[in-house]
């Protein structure tokens, strides 16, 4: 297409860092565009409803966690700089992990979203057709309030 | 017309597709025969089933429609216990085994797909008919349009299409609508593209939010030129397929995703072809009539069963199956019998299908109504998702309108 391109190793964040900063000194020089491709792994399931060892091999994806893994690499190379040791990895993991799963507890607790929203924001206003509806849901409701 | 972003892989399926095609023509011959040992059990049943009709108005839509089957014939008693997946499989093995132009592709379809209704395909008829497709609805639709239609260099063969969810049909809606609908009318008939289906799960599952639950066949049954159809379980699934197969018109088959694996069913062993534009009643009543189709039907059974055990109504339940054409003789048949109609469906109550029915049915048999007919069916809004239960046309919703239109008509 004619477009100026980068193709960078995705899964080392100091090239990318170093392609984007070319990229991006490149598109202000040129007044053009560029693309940026970097190249990487999905290592995980397409999704939750995904199982991924049905269409490619185990070893082809623990290959890839040993070898190259963007986490694992960069932490290889700060510590083989002395800018930082096993110990600060494990407690960063600590630290990190447990800020997650206070996050997670916080939003379990919050209180379910009002039933209201189900009919908010589909229009800048809310038309007569759509209070009309909420309205016979809420009739309902109350009627069957056990069921739901 | 229509841009289709072609890279290799694309590229160099559309040409074994081609290539197929050709070999195709080049022995014809002896595609016609196995095209016609793919009926010849069909013309055996049709010819014991003549004896056999069942007593649901007999017009089709369409005149050349085969008649119902009669499930408890001799044919068809061996039976195998199966899920609505296994039945799209099998059936799908079953077309791509007889009748060598067919072809199925869509994403991921060759690993065996999203739901698991194309497993082992692949493997058993080859990369040349059964293969994957870029991420592109528009391309998919475009090609088997294509690939269905004959031409001066080919007789055109079988595209079977899978979108894998209803939701993403958007982009393919003009191929849809002003290419394939249009396709045998604009030519005066001089060509068609009826030689293909599009099949793709729809409705709510659960968990599926925007993008993985919606019912968009009110924009499909609004196309002339196109046939809609909807089974609810595994044998109206594998009825329905063969009968898609068979048609000379594009089908579009809308599958029930919820029910994929939930509903089991005995499906016959043999060739069945359930007629397209007639409806079924599944359950006989005389108080109300309650019509819908696929998983919705669900539902309403639960409906129906509760308003009998509790209040002891009786509902005559109707399975449209066939949204376009729809077999309007049979739902007005039943409501001049119970004076009261309910439509439910999933998908938004403004101009859902639900609408046509109670349009049609009030101008065939207005004076046979003692209530106004009522739809339970979706709000107005995108398919929600932490309110998926309160938004759906649940079993209570129908019950309550079941009782309404009773106490109206007292």
């Amino acid at each position: 297409y004619g477009m100026a391109s980068i193709r960078v190793d995705g899964n080392d964040v100091l090239a990318v860092h170093l392609a984007t900063k070319a990229a991006r000194d490149y598109a202000i020089q040129n007044m053009e565009p560029v693309l940026i491709e970097a190249m990487t792994y999905r290592q995980g399931d397409h999704s939750t409803s995904d199982d991924s060892s049905q269409y490619r091999a185990k070893d082809e994806v623990s290959k890839v966690e040993c070898d190259y893994d963007p986490w694992k690499r960069l932490n290889s190379f700060l510590i083989h700089q002395d800018w930082m040791t096993e110990q600060d990895v494990e407690s960063m993991v600590k630290e990190e992990r447990a800020a997650v799963l206070q996050a997670l507890s916080k939003a379990e607790q919050r209180p379910l979203t009002k039933l209201d929203t189900m009919f908010q924001d589909v229009y800048h206003e809310m038309p007569s057709h759509l209070k009309q509806q909420e309205h016979e849901l809420h009739e309902h409701l109350k009627k069957f309030s056990d069921k739901y | 017309i229509f841009q289709f972003i072609l890279h290799s892989e694309a590229s160099s399926i559309i040409m074994n597709a081609l290539r197929i095609l050709n070999n195709i023509n080049k022995a014809s011959k002896a595609r016609f025969q196995c095209g016609s040992r793919f009926l010849s059990s069909q013309t055996s049943l049709e010819q014991h089933n003549n004896f056999h009709y069942d007593e649901q108005s007999h017009n089709g839509a369409f005149e050349s429609s085969p008649p119902e089957p009669n499930m408890t014939s001799l044919q068809l008693q061996s039976k195998s216990s199966m899920n609505l997946v296994a039945s799209i499989k099998n059936t799908l093995s079953h077309i791509l085994e007889h009748d060598p132009s067919a072809i199925v592709f869509g994403q991921d379809v060759a690993f065996g797909g999203v739901f698991r209704c194309t497993t082992d395909l692949q493997s058993l008829y080859g990369k040349d008919r059964v293969f994957n497709t870029p991420l592109n609805e528009t391309g998919i639709v475009g090609m088997a349009i294509g690939y269905a239609a004959p031409s001066s260099g080919s007789d055109g063969g079988l595209a079977i299409a899978e979108i894998q969810f209803a939701d993403y049909i958007f982009p393919a809606f003009d191929q849809i609508k002003n290419e394939a609908s249009m396709f045998r009318y604009r030519s005066g008939n001089q060509w068609n593209c009826g030689n293909m289906i599009i099949r793709m799960p729809y409705g709510a599952v659960g968990h599926g939010g925007h993008y993985h639950s919606q019912s968009p066949e009110a924009f499909l049954t609004h196309i002339p030129g196109i046939v809609v159809l909807i089974p609810r379980g595994p044998v109206m699934a594998k009825g329905m397929i063969l009968s898609a197969a068979k048609s000379k018109d594009p089908v579009i088959i809308l599958e029930p995703k919820a029910l994929y694996r939930a509903k089991v069913e005995d499906v016959p062993d043999e060739e069945y072809y359930i007629p397209i534009g007639k409806a079924e009643v599944m359950k006989k009543g005389h108080d109300v009539t309650v019509v819908g189709w696929g998983r919705q039907l669900t539902i309403l059974e639960k409906a129906c069963d509760m308003a009998q055990s509790e209040h002891g109504i009786s509902c005559e339940l109707i399975d449209l199956r066939s949204l376009s054409p729809w077999d309007a003789d049979t739902v007005e048949n039943s409501v001049r019998k119970t004076g009261k109609l309910i439509v439910s469906h999933e998908a938004p109550i403004t101009c859902g299908f639900g609408a046509e029915v109670v349009a049609s049915i009030q101008e065939r048999c207005f004076l046979s109504l003692e209530a106004p007919i009522k739809r339970v069916c979706g709000y107005d809004t995108p398919f929600p998702l932490v309110f998926e239960k309160e938004y759906l046309p649940s079993e209570w919703k129908n019950l309550e309108a079941i009782k309404h239109v009773m106490d109206y008509s007292k």
